[in-house]
């Protein structure tokens, strides 16, 4: 039983941290259309500048410095590489596929960097656990579930009750409409790279943090797992990413927990469980949990 | 309503506007249209005559589209519109109500009236609620309605949504594309009465139509747009009675009306 919560709290930690990655996926999603290939890389530079500043800086300055520099880069690659393709849809599939080659770019040269090195991002976690009952919890899985849980109720807010959110909602209904209003697209898109960007920073931190050794250059792959949850949620829906990333997180996490007793499934079943589920679910419902909309009407 | 106001009075004019798509395809042909302060002129004309096309060149999204002006000049007031993006027409206090009422389905009533506030800016907030009282008085229907999802309207409804969303900018000039497009005779008349009212409050309208007959009953002006030119205009009663006119009010096709 102690197993089980144990990794029932795992998973919930991973599905936080993973929420912030497929909050950040379906965020520019819906902005510009695009699928970001490169936010794994974004991760990756996010941590790696934690890493090389949280010595001078401390760790809360390294990490608002990373948050700040990493959404300037994401928002700087919409604004000045991918704003220049267009709007349309059309557009939207080619700078996918412009995100593959940034992502190469990027991570060949944060690789390089990286090395085979294990870093440590400094965080004020360390390897200290707390108590909970009957089950030991790390402090920094703790960190992450409150973290995540309060940046994602922030977001939430955010598209709920600003103007940019309202923006950012009605340019993803029609974006010509929206235009006719006076929304500013490339701003609003921009906007939400630069969103993005700073979650996959603040995600790094956790993706980083004990049990896990350190940054390595195969962090920002992980993070990938957030992907399949951002598809098996609806791709479009921020509630559908907080929604998958958390089946994702407990899937992986008791797969893992029970690994031995789904010896049938092969070693390393783990990896392939978020793909594995994310194909099952959308068996069921090809657009996703929460990706069909039922309010139109003709 | 003055027909002939004073030219300190903020006037659209269209001045020898040519439009190409894709660099290539020719949609206006030096094409000019004055709407005076407080007018309502009608723009009438077959599919693919290039009314809407003249929209988009004075609100600004023929980018969208891929299209530009690519020769004169279209300005409102002392503002000139042509080459700048759909804010500057907003802020100049010229709106279009896009063709199909495209409201934003999944999103309520009132964010949908939000969200035509959202091109003023900061400056704009403080008029958001005098707006939102203006737009209920003149629908009352929207004011029961305000948390439920657009898309849920029926086509007359989201039709007064979509210029109700139009007008909490506090546009001067209403641009409106078809707005009777797909709507029962009965609602058909309603949005006509509406388009009086928002007149008679001093917002000048340009309509395009082609429900010539409630167009020109409405306009005091108009211009019959073929294939991309100016094919008549003037005075609309006149023009109401023209041969041309009632062949096209008729709904006969663009290329039997040549002989005009």
């Amino acid at each position: 039983m102690t197993g089980f919560l144990d990794n029932v709290l795992g998973g919930l930690a991973l599905g936080a941290v993973y929420a912030l990655v497929a909050l950040g996926f379906v965020v520019i999603f819906k902005a510009s259309g695009v699928l970001n290939f490169a936010h794994g890389s974004l991760l990756l530079f996010g941590g790696y500048l934690i890493a090389v500043l949280h010595d001078d800086l401390g760790f809360a300055g390294a990490l608002a410095l990373a948050i700040l520099t990493t959404a300037a880069l994401a928002g700087a690659l919409d604004r000045f590489l991918l704003q220049r393709g267009g709007q349309d849809a059309h557009a939207a599939h080619v700078q996918t596929i412009v995100t593959i080659g940034v992502d190469i770019v990027l991570f060949t040269d944060l690789a390089r960097r990286v090395g085979g090195d294990l870093l440590s991002l400094g965080d004020p976690w360390g390897d200290s656990v707390t108590e909970l009952g009957p089950v030991t919890v790390a402090d920094s899985r703790l960190a992450a579930i409150v973290v995540s849980a309060v940046v994602i109720a922030a977001v939430f807010a955010l598209f709920r009750f600003t103007s940019w959110g309202l923006s950012l909602r009605a340019a993803a209904e029609d974006l010509e409409a929206a235009a006719l209003m006076g929304v500013r697209l490339g701003r609003v898109r921009a906007g939400a790279w630069c969103l993005a960007g700073a979650l996959a920073a603040l995600a790094a931190v956790f993706l980083a943090a004990f049990p896990a050794p350190g940054l390595e250059r195969g962090t920002g792959q992980i993070a990938l797992n957030a992907f399949p949850a951002a598809i098996l949620g609806g791709l479009a829906s921020p509630a559908g990413a907080l929604a998958g990333s958390l089946i994702i997180g407990l899937t992986e996490a008791l797969v893992v927990g029970y690994q031995s007793d789904l010896h049938v499934l092969g070693e390393g079943f783990g990896d392939v469980a978020p793909y594995a589920v994310m194909l099952l679910v959308l068996l069921v419902r090809p657009t996703g949990l929460f990706g069909a909309k039922g309010a139109a009407r003709v | 309503m003055p027909e002939a106001p004073p030219d300190d009075l903020p006037a659209l004019r269209v001045e020898n506007v040519d439009v190409t798509y894709g660099r290539a395809v020719s949609a206006l042909r030096s094409v000019s249209l004055t709407v005076p302060h407080g007018a309502v002129v009608a723009l009438l004309g077959a599919n693919g005559a290039g009314k809407t096309t003249l929209l988009r060149a004075v609100s600004g999204t023929l980018r969208l589209h891929r299209g530009a002006i690519t020769a004169g000049r279209v300005r409102y007031g002392g503002t000139v519109l042509d080459g700048r993006d759909p804010v500057a027409a907003v802020r100049a206090g010229v709106v279009q109500v896009p063709e199909g009422r495209r409201v934003f389905a999944g999103l309520s009533v009132d964010e949908n009236l939000r969200s035509g506030g959202l091109g003023l800016g900061r400056r704009g907030r403080a008029q958001v609620q005098e707006a939102r009282e203006r737009v209920f008085a003149l629908f009352p229907r929207l004011a029961e309605r305000t948390h439920q999802a657009a898309g849920l309207l029926s086509g007359g409804e989201q039709q007064m949504l979509a210029i109700g969303r139009a007008l909490m900018a506090a546009p001067r000039l209403l641009l409106l594309d078809e707005p009777s497009l797909g709507l029962a005779p009965q609602m058909v008349y309603r949005i006509a009465e509406v388009i009086r009212e928002i007149n008679a409050q001093g917002t000048a309208v340009l309509l395009v139509e082609q429900n010539a007959g409630m167009a020109l009953s409405l306009a005091d002006r108009a211009y019959v747009l073929e294939v991309g030119e100016t094919r008549l205009s003037g005075p609309a009663d006149e023009l109401a009675r023209t041969d041309a006119v009632r062949r096209l009010y008729l709904g006969e096709s663009a290329e039997d009306q040549g002989a005009a």
